[in-house]
């Protein structure tokens, strides 16, 4: 009979199972890349996630761990999707096998696997590549409803061919509307909406992106509603972001960076908000302290789009805000149950 | 009534499967008498209780067997009648599987009753008399913790109580023990809240707080406390609603704060069962000798609520509702969440006990391997007492006490959400209680080794005093033996002639008798030194021993057994070389001195002249005399002026006091400077005579000196090296303080002894020369 220690019962869940939640959340999202920029993202998602539990199982091994033990908890798995999800379309094979090994071996396994990295591992692959590779990294296809007259839709061949063989893919790209802002400075945004075509194709944000952007809001919200992680990170990065594009919104002019709403539903905000930040190892742990964790990945987010020299900045924000995380934490300890206030991680106490 | 009152939601918390209703299918049922029954004396929080029955006693039920020792203690009782078998240790019910003393009874099945004292009108006693009835029954908080139940109704005098609290939540799944009693005993509760409320001086508020899962008994209580002041409140089921903290939070809104009791915020908390027994105990005078427990599991072929008399072993309980041990995954007392596994079915049911639990394989699998913590959070969502589960974790691993106490690790009542949540199955519980532990163990020895090193300190300081002291006199001799120099010089120049005067010889002869010793002793001591130094040496020489019983001898044993060794060896050499020193300088004094004693006034002058300039005793000495001869004309002045009627004759006799004050002082001195000389106190009348026998004194005690003198170097010498071993002992033994060695002791008896030797040496060299 067993002699353990209290509680002896368990709820069901376990982290195979989260993790498996987050990449099921990601397939309204993987879709909406597929149906708009083609089956580039399919590619890359089913590269690096190969790549990424060749890499996890080559480290477990050398770390003389079991093999499936480790590999069942889908964590690099759910590390090489979303790095699959943020590479640019039909970029080059080696783009996403670059991208995993370095998630994995150096951002994760480096320092100590699973629970251990201070950083997200697909943000920090995200930026090697985007800082070793900016031609790679930066050329996206145009969506399938905004090609201009000579432009047509990569087909599977033609993508494969780009893929593997490295054929040319300029004829098929577009600058994405967060390019396009950058680029245009002082016009009014109505002539922007009125003449890009793939502004002039959207709704809100440009062809594709919108749509994108709400199928990973959709995700978002079923992962929300499953309790895998609670509204404060994603909810005050939006808020924070949505409240940065406000105030320095100018109702008309391309300088000023877009409207909230354009914010929102542009570049990697929705997959930022719901599936990176929300990576609870290299995030802040208390309420308050995800909060304020969200909301600087907003302004930061915001600060990144309008006034560096990168059209997006989720994954500088995030990782710039992993570092702050255990500084963060600090300072934000929760009021516990019979004290008068919120305690500092440096206080002493006798007893 | 109940939706009208309002409650609060306390953060946190979990919602595990319920299995409340297997133990509610059947009625509340009263099991047979064990044919053994086994007491443990300490069932409750506090010190053990006392027997007070021999073995082959035969004890009636309701009989005291153990009596409380102490106010934190409750007496144990005979539940029925029988003969004491055997008071000894016997397992308990106890997280560590330890054993304790128990009461064994064989039971006779008679169950032959000691007449109990009923009250009818518990009103018209004094507090005081019921509280001790509730003390003399015996019972303790029958909830989990067990806490004295009479010492929780006394609250302190600055504590004033307004709302008291009956704790009918029972929010761990499976066990609905007090479901049961409020179902079936809705009076007694009742009753029993209504004589608590008395005791505490009938507070503003009374409530019975019940979770929403047991409508039954709501009803139940609701009709039972109708006309009553007492509140019935139904809140939403949660765990831990039960804990007596979230309790206080979810129906008052007020927090206990961390470190302190409910009765600090004007609560007190108790549970139905409590109450129950303490009405029984009032109003039949019943003492606690049964419980109401629930039976439950998937491995029992019979589940359901027992009234069991305390001491009833568990596999007979288990027994009669058909346990079968194959299909059991574990024996659990108490609920699945806070109940612990029993290591061996033989423990007794004690008054704690409010669950066996005996669940299938497939009921509660066994816990799944942990993975790493994905810091997800999910455990700081459930936890109800707002802490970060999963920080803690973190800093237990890494044993960072200072960090965990930061974290308020000690305001985790150990409820087990978080492990409960935790998809990474990490026994978070487990890692806290162990910090707890450890906290607790740090604590202690910290105080301990405070607690020596204060000693410690204490023992420096007053060495170090005494050395002032001493260092003080010194220097103040020194000063004396100056100035008496000075003085001599100038009464050479003067031409002064302290002659001889014929001398008592017979006085001077039992005075030398006396110093003959000293060099005798001087010789045993030494030799006292070598004996012990070898005895040392065969010590350190002596096979070393493990540590640990199994372990083998350490390199690092090893290598501090050669510098024993060798210390010791050092310590033997020195010694033998003093002693020889000694003996050949005993020797050769022993041939000086002897023509000085045929002749002892003539040598005495000539050696006193002669060696006057070179020694401080004969200094001292030379002093002692012109101040007895001051003192003799001082004397001799003052007679005159007295007999002269003189009006001065009264500052002279003061003077002649002052002197006679020096010279007992010089004495006094002298006397320290070479115990064998010890000059008696002369007579002041017979001053002249004593100035002669004190130069023949002089004499002898230089032969004396002069043989201790070629050993002083070699004396300080010893002191040197004997202070430099005490300091480099002392910073081990500091630094085996620090480092918590297991030779602490050994470093510090060490310690203790060179600093007697050290002392010893320094008197003999104080005695022996300045």
């Amino acid at each position: 009979m067993l002699k353990v220690t209290s509680p002896h019962t368990h709820s069901a869940l376990s982290t195979g199972q989260l993790m498996r939640l987050v990449i099921y959340a990601t397939l309204p999202g993987l879709a909406a890349l597929t149906l708009f920029f083609g089956w580039g993202s399919l590619l890359n998602v089913a590269l690096a996630s190969v790549t990424a539990l060749a890499c996890e199982a080559l480290a477990v091994r050398l770390r003389g761990r079991p093999v499936s033990f480790y590999l069942g908890d889908y964590s690099a798995l759910v590390t090489a999707v979303l790095l699959g999800l943020a590479l640019p379309p039909y970029a080059p094979w080696w783009i996403a096998v670059v991208g995993s090994v370095s998630a994995i071996l150096l951002a994760k396994q480096l320092y100590g696997g699973m629970g251990f990295n201070p950083f997200n591992p697909a943000m920090v692959a995200y930026v090697i590549l985007l800082i070793s590779f900016p031609v790679e990294m930066t050329q996206w296809t145009a969506p399938r409803n905004a090609l201009v007259d000579d432009q047509s839709a990569v087909g599977i061949i033609e993508g494969l061919r780009m893929i593997w063989a490295g054929a040319p893919i300029d004829a098929y790209t577009a600058a994405t509307p967060l390019d396009t802002l950058k680029q245009n400075p002082g016009l009014l945004l109505e002539d922007l909406y009125s003449q890009d075509p793939t502004l002039v194709s959207g709704i809100w944000a440009g062809a594709g992106w919108e749509w994108v952007n709400l199928a990973f809001l959709l995700g978002g919200l079923v992962l929300l509603y499953k309790r895998v992680y609670t509204w404060h990170a994603p909810v005050s990065m939006l808020i924070a972001l949505a409240l940065m594009a406000a105030v320095f919104y100018d109702g008309g002019s391309s300088n000023s960076g877009g409207s909230p709403l354009f914010h929102l539903l542009s570049g990697a905000t929705m997959l930022g908000a719901f599936f990176i930040i929300t990576d609870p190892v290299s995030s802040a742990v208390s309420v308050r302290g995800r909060i304020i964790y969200g909301a600087a990945i907003g302004v930061l987010i915001y600060v990144i789009r309008t006034w560096s020299n990168y059209p997006d900045g989720v994954a500088f924000a995030v990782l710039l805000m992993n570092f702050a995380a255990p500084f963060i934490d600090h300072y934000t300890l929760p009021r516990t149950y019979g004290h008068k206030k919120p305690r500092k991680a440096t206080e002493k106490e006798g007893h | 009534m109940t939706s009208l009152i309002k409650v609060w939601e306390i953060p946190g918390g979990v919602h595990p499967p319920e299995n409340k209703s297997q133990s509610l299918q059947e009625p509340l049922a009263k099991l047979p008498i064990a044919p053994q029954l086994i007491l443990p004396l300490n069932q409750h929080i506090g010190n053990p209780a006392k027997p007070v029955v021999a073995i082959g006693d035969h004890v009636r039920g309701g009989q005291r067997i153990a009596e409380a020792d102490g106010i934190f203690s409750a007496h144990v009782h005979a539940p029925t009648s029988g003969t004491i078998s055997a008071i000894d240790d016997h397992l308990i019910p106890h997280p560590s599987g330890l054993s304790a003393p128990c009461i064994t009874i064989d039971t006779d099945g008679k169950d032959d009753w000691v007449t109990l004292t009923a009250t009818d009108d518990y009103h018209k006693l004094e507090r005081t008399t019921l509280l001790a009835k509730i003390r003399d029954a015996g019972v303790a908080g029958l909830g989990g913790a067990g806490f004295p139940t009479s010492v929780k109704l006394n609250p302190r005098a600055n504590h004033i109580i307004d709302t008291l609290i009956l704790n009918g939540t029972e929010c761990e799944p499976y066990i609905t023990a007090d479901d049961m009693l409020m179902q079936t005993r809705a009076d007694e509760v009742v009753a029993g809240t209504q004589l608590l409320a008395y005791l505490l001086n009938n507070p503003g508020r009374v409530v019975i707080g019940v979770e929403d899962n047991k409508p039954r008994a709501v009803e139940a209580l609701q009709r039972a406390a109708a006309d009553t002041e007492i509140q019935v409140v139904s809140f939403p089921t949660k765990y831990p609603s039960g804990g007596e903290k979230q309790l206080i939070q979810i129906l008052t809104g007020r927090e206990v704060p961390s470190g302190q009791i409910p009765a600090s915020i004007g609560v007190v908390c108790q549970n139905v069962g409590t109450a129950v027994a303490s009405w029984r105990a009032v109003r039949y005078g019943e003492p606690l000798v049964s419980r109401v427990t629930t039976v439950v599991g998937e491995a029992l072929t019979r589940q359901r609520n027992i009234d069991v008399l305390l001491g009833t072993p568990i596999d007979f309980i288990l027994k009669e509702h058909g346990f079968d041990a194959k299909k059991a995954s574990r024996l659990v007392m108490g609920g699945p969440m806070m109940g612990f596994t029993l290591p061996d079915p033989q423990v007794p049911l004690i008054k704690t006990t409010n669950c066996i639990l005996a669940p299938s394989k497939k009921e509660l699998p066994p816990p799944l391997p942990a993975q790493a913590c994905i810091r997800c959070g999910l455990c700081a969502e459930a936890c109800p007492a707002s802490l970060l589960p999963q920080q803690l974790y973190w800093y237990a691993q890494a044993e960072d006490y200072e960090k965990l106490e930061a974290h308020s690790l000690f305001d985790c009542i150990e409820c087990g959400a978080c492990s409960f949540v935790c998809p990474s199955h990490i026994p978070l519980v487990q890692y806290y209680r162990a910090a707890k532990g450890s906290i607790r163990l740090h604590e202690k020895e910290r105080e301990k080794s405070d607690r020596s090193r204060r000693r410690f300190e204490f023992r420096q300081e007053r060495i170090a005093k005494v050395e002032a002291e001493k260092e003080a006199k010194r220097l103040a001799r020194k000063q004396a033996a100056e100035a008496a120099k000075k003085k001599l010089a100038n009464e050479k120049q003067a031409g002064v002639e302290a002659g001889p005067v014929p001398a008592p010889v017979s006085d001077a002869q039992t005075k030398a008798g006396a110093k003959q010793k000293t060099p005798a002793e001087q010789q045993a001591r030494l030799e006292r030194l070598l004996a012990s130094a070898q005895e040392s040496l065969k010590k350190a020489q002596q096979p070393l021993e493990a540590n640990e019983p199994g372990q083998s001898v350490t390199d690092e044993q090893r290598e501090k057994q050669q510098a024993r060794i060798k210390q010791a060896e050092l310590k033997v050499h020195d010694a033998e070389q003093k002693l020889s020193d000694f003996r050949a300088e005993q020797g050769k004094s022993a041939e000086t001195p002897a023509p000085a004693d045929s002749d002892p006034v003539a040598a005495a002058i000539a050696k006193a002249k002669a060696k006057m300039d070179m020694d401080p005793a004969e200094k001292l000495r030379a002093n002692l005399d012109s101040l007895q001869q001051r003192l003799a004309k001082a004397e001799e002045k003052a007679e005159a002026a007295r007999a002269a009627g003189d009006e001065k004759a009264d500052a002279l006799a003061q003077g002649v006091q002052k002197l006679q004050q020096k010279i007992k002082d010089t004495q006094t001195e002298l006397a320290e400077l070479s115990p064998s000389t010890v000059a008696e106190p002369s007579p002041s009348g017979r001053h002249e005579a004593d100035v002669a026998g004190l130069a023949i004194e002089k004499a002898k005690a230089k032969a004396a000196a002069m043989a201790t003198m070629s050993a002083d170097d070699k004396l300080r010498n010893q002191i040197d090296s004997v202070k430099a071993r005490l300091e480099k002992a002392r910073e081990r033994l500091a630094k085996a303080e620090a480092e918590a060695d297991d030779n602490v002791e050994a470093f510090r008896t060490g310690v203790e002894k060179l600093s007697s030797k050290l002392e010893t040496l320094e008197q003999q060299a104080n005695a022996s020369a300045d």
